[in-house]
């Protein structure tokens, strides 16, 4: 089986470039890699399974687990999902609300993505530089909703809470100092003669190929396709929102990292925009089959007193279909698909994650290359484990 | 008498270095890179964590010993020895000024460059000797690096020498009694800038402990005090190339105002602010990249350095 | 919402015996078709031009122990250039849980097949390395199963 002056390597399960717990078997002769093998499946913990016993809200929480760096936009698309079911539309405000929580989920899983990949190249200070700027966004998302990571802060039918006027002056405060953030991070790395040589001309990705692999967001827009489920299908409130897609030429590691760059600096623009025109409203759709009544009118309305009870007993009860609503999440396509068969939990419930998808290019792409090249491969897919193994 | 007094000297000179200028480049380093990302480094051991490498180095001193069932007991016990003792031996050699050294050798430029090569034998054998792949790998790419940097810098190291007429790095420093070396020999300089950053694995190269990819690299399977055995030559090798460099192109102990000692540390400490500096700035090579540029960039540069002071020491005597 | 009963009309003109249902619900269009047509339907999607389906975005099954056919799979296709989805969905027996592998289109295939077969227990024809994805290699039964009970009881 083996040749001569060939060895294997187990790359992780431990191991400090894995991002989690990915497990590699690198087949390699001197430094050139051969052939490598991913084994997933460490973090495996049966969140569809989970679903199928839950109800729709119980099963809410558990959607910040799978890609546990950008949790928003997972309740984003989870519960845009089992609106798309009920046939309910949100109020504007929650829309926008929406937009705003979404995109400071994207800027801080690219911060945690740009921080990786730079130590993982051993620039060792960005890591330090980008997670100063990610804990503002977190102390944002801890304003808003109390919690830091698994932050459930989007309910079917509206958003947690309406914002405080603290937390637009603080959002602004960072949307205006962010720019210049991104601006140092590109003075350390752009123009920076080694970086290029790492990262310039290796893990090239063609358009075609990408799209066979399923690859989506980031990795598939540096290889130059322009798809964007923001633009796409626009949801929330993309639509009355004016920004770029930023693509990619050739697909090599350095036109991901440039894509990410600009995604950054439209999210801010994104933010900015949201806060500007963001409508006066409730955060919270009036529907008796999902919203839960006043607590005021709770002592004076039996019928308030039934519809409470019910739904805290019951829960949301969709009509049977089945539906498929993704979101543009920080890694890529990130979409649901319940199979709903008319009682309070789903029948099935099924999670279109991107970096399920996006690492299956990871043996395409490594297969020649040099061992070192390896952790920038990983890096410049940006996968996360929770959302490999669900 | 005298005599007693200049060894005894000598003697503490030698612990003052192991106990402080080693052990206080580590701190140094993690607290200036500290300050450069937005943090604070070690504060809790004394005032701004002074007492932090001591307090490292006795929690070194009492862990446990690892031995790998599978390893090669003996070499995996020389190993680090192999490795600290030419680092300690290097020292022995260097002025700190005029008069405080330990030995002052006739060949102390040669000494010190056969010795630090003789370093990579340590790391040869420690690799080889976990009987780990990872160790394995780092200690192929560290001997391949240090055979390579080892050409260039030997030229870089060639120009002051010939300038001075003579292997004695005191005559080398007494040479440059009205300029600098560094002031007609800037591109020397720089190789060996270069070269002594990939001699020591330092940023931006350091691929035999780059431990994204090689989890540690050629050191992986040593804890305890073999481990600070390793660690402590690192950062002697860093302070002996830094001591090289001050004493062959920054002139030594030579300075004004302050007395000579002071001088040579002050040049020799600011070296080590680079080494810091760069780990704080820059990525890291690429295995091939780097042996292209030690080939096909640096050789050829100091090769080219060498013909032209060689032509230059003709001319103008 | 008629450009998709396009796609219909078009499979249903190109293959007349493969569609055995069309349903549609939330604007998005569902075709069931018959096991034996599944590349050759998705071949014809991915590479007629004006249709344009290159991007499978996601595949997998859903278990009835009730229904004679007991799993459905459910292939997701997108089309990028139109912006267009289309649901394709085949019904597997018990007895038969063999469907052809979709690998020979999709890279993408590989990984989400496995998934399936790791879950369902669904065998896919000419599909490279059909193996457990998640669960261990030795593990019995499979969990998505409405059968595998929380607890870990009624493994087959």
């Amino acid at each position: 089986m083996f040749q001569q002056n060939e060895m294997t390597i187990e790359m992780g399960p431990q191991h400090p470039s894995t991002h989690g717990v990915l497990r590699l078997t690198l087949r390699i002769r001197g430094e050139t890699v051969i052939n490598v093998d991913p084994t997933v499946g460490y973090l495996h913990r049966g969140i569809e399974k989970i679903a199928e016993n839950l109800m729709y809200t119980q099963f809410q929480p558990y959607t910040d687990r799978l890609d546990y760096i950008s949790a928003p936009a997972n309740n984003l698309a989870y519960v845009q999902t089992v609106e798309k079911l009920l046939g309910v539309d949100v109020t504007p405000r929650a829309k926008f609300i929406r937009v705003i929580l979404a995109e400071l989920a994207r800027i801080s899983s690219h911060l945690v993505w740009l921080a990786t990949h730079g130590l993982d190249l051993g620039a060792m200070s960005m890591f330090l530089y980008c997670f100063r700027e990610r804990e503002l966004i977190m102390d944002l998302l801890e304003l808003y909703c109390g919690s830091r990571l698994t932050t459930t802060c989007m309910e079917i039918g509206g958003v947690r809470g309406d914002i405080s006027q603290e937390f637009i002056d603080k959002l602004n405060d960072f949307i205006k100092m962010f720019p210049d953030k991104i601006q140092d991070y590109e003075t350390l790395l752009t123009k920076n003669r080694i970086w290029l040589k790492r990262t310039k001309g290796i893990g090239i990705v063609s358009a075609e190929q990408a799209i066979n692999f399923g690859l989506t967001g980031p990795t598939l827009r540096g290889s130059g396709v322009k798809y964007d489920v923001r633009k796409a299908q626009p949801y929330a409130a993309y639509d009355q929102i004016d920004f770029e897609v930023p693509i990619g030429t050739v697909g090599d590691v350095y036109d991901r990292y440039l894509v990410r760059m600009e995604e950054m600096r439209q999210s801010t623009k994104i933010i900015r925009q949201a806060l500007e025109k963001l409508p006066e409203g409730s955060v919270r759709v009036q529907d008796s089959r999902i919203t839960r009544p006043d607590k005021a009118l709770l002592a004076t309305s039996m019928e308030a007193l039934i519809q409470y009870c019910y739904l805290i007993m019951e829960g949301i009860i969709p009509p049977k279909g089945e539906v498929y609503s993704s979101v543009e999440g920080s890694k890529g396509e990130l979409g649901f698909y319940i199979y709903s068969d008319g009682t309070s939990k789903p029948y099935r419930l099924k999670i279109r994650t991107p970096s399920f998808y996006n690492v299956g290019i990871l043996p395409s792409m490594a297969k020649g290359a040099f061992l070192a090249d390896m952790t920038a491969f990983i890096a410049s897919i940006d996968i996360v484990l929770g959302e490999i193994d669900r | 008498m005298a005599l007693l007094l200049l060894i005894l000297e000598s003697l503490l000179i030698f612990v003052f270095i192991l106990l402080f200028c080693v052990a206080y480049i580590i701190l140094a380093e993690r607290k200036i890179l500290g300050h450069m990302q937005g943090r604070f480094g070690p504060m809790h051991t004394g005032w701004h964590g002074m007492l932090q490498p001591i307090a490292d180095i006795l929690k070194c001193l009492i862990k446990e010993n690892i031995m790998p069932t599978a390893a090669d007991k003996i070499v995996f016990i020389l190993a680090p020895v192999m490795s600290i003792l030419p680092a300690i031996m290097c020292l022995a050699v260097i002025p700190f000024s005029k008069n405080i050294y330990a030995a002052d050798l006739n060949i102390g430029v040669l000494y010190l460059l056969a010795l630090g090569s003789l370093g990579v034998y340590g790391v040869a054998t420690c690799g080889w000797a976990g009987n780990s792949k990872y160790g394995l790998l780092g200690s192929i790419r560290s001997t391949a690096q240090l055979i390579s940097y080892e050409v260039p810098m030997g030229l870089a190291v060639l120009g002051p020498v010939m300038m001075a007429r003579s292997l004695n790095l005191i005559k080398i420093v007494e040479a440059q009694k009205s300029f600098w070396y560094i002031l007609i020999q800037p591109v020397g300089f720089f190789i060996f800038v270069v070269c002594s950053a990939a001699e020591t694995n330092r940023i931006p190269f350091d691929l035999p402990e780059a431990e994204t990819e090689l989890v540690a690299g050629f050191h992986v399977e040593y804890s305890g005090f073999k481990f600070v055995a390793f660690f402590l030559a690192e950062y002697m090798h860093m302070f002996v190339t830094s001591a090289m460099a001050a004493i062959l192109f920054l002139g030594g102990w030579k300075g004004p105002f302050f007395p000579g000692p002071i001088w040579f540390m002050i040049k020799v400490y600011s070296f080590l602010v680079l080494y810091i500096w760069a780990r704080g700035t820059f990525p890291r090579y690429r295995y091939d990249q780097l042996m292209q540029l030690g080939w096909k960039f640096l050789l050829p540069l100091s090769l080219a350095n060498l013909v032209l002071t060689s032509i230059g020491i003709v001319i103008f005597g | 919402m008629d450009i998709q009963k396009d796609v219909v009309e078009k499979i249903k003109e190109r293959f007349p015996d493969a569609v055995k249902d069309v349903s549609s619900f939330r604007d998005q269009q569902t075709i069931v078709v018959d096991k034996k047509f599944i590349i050759d339907v998705c071949k014809f999607l991915k590479e007629t031009q004006e249709l344009d389906f290159s991007y499978l975005v996601d595949l997998t099954a859903v278990d009835f122990p009730e229904r004679d056919a007991r799993f459905k799979m459910v292939y997701n296709l997108y089309s990028i250039s139109q912006s267009k989805r289309i649901f394709i969905n085949v019904n597997v027996d018990l007895d038969d849980l063999v469907v052809p592998s979709l690998t020979c289109l999709w890279e993408s295939a590989n990984w989400a097949e496995r998934e399936a077969y790791d879950m369902f227990g669904i065998k896919f024809s000419g599909h490279p390395n059909l193996k457990r994805l998640f669960m261990p290699e030795d593990f019995e039964g499979f969990p998505l199963r409405k059968d595998f009970l929380l607890d870990g009881e009624g493994l087959e």
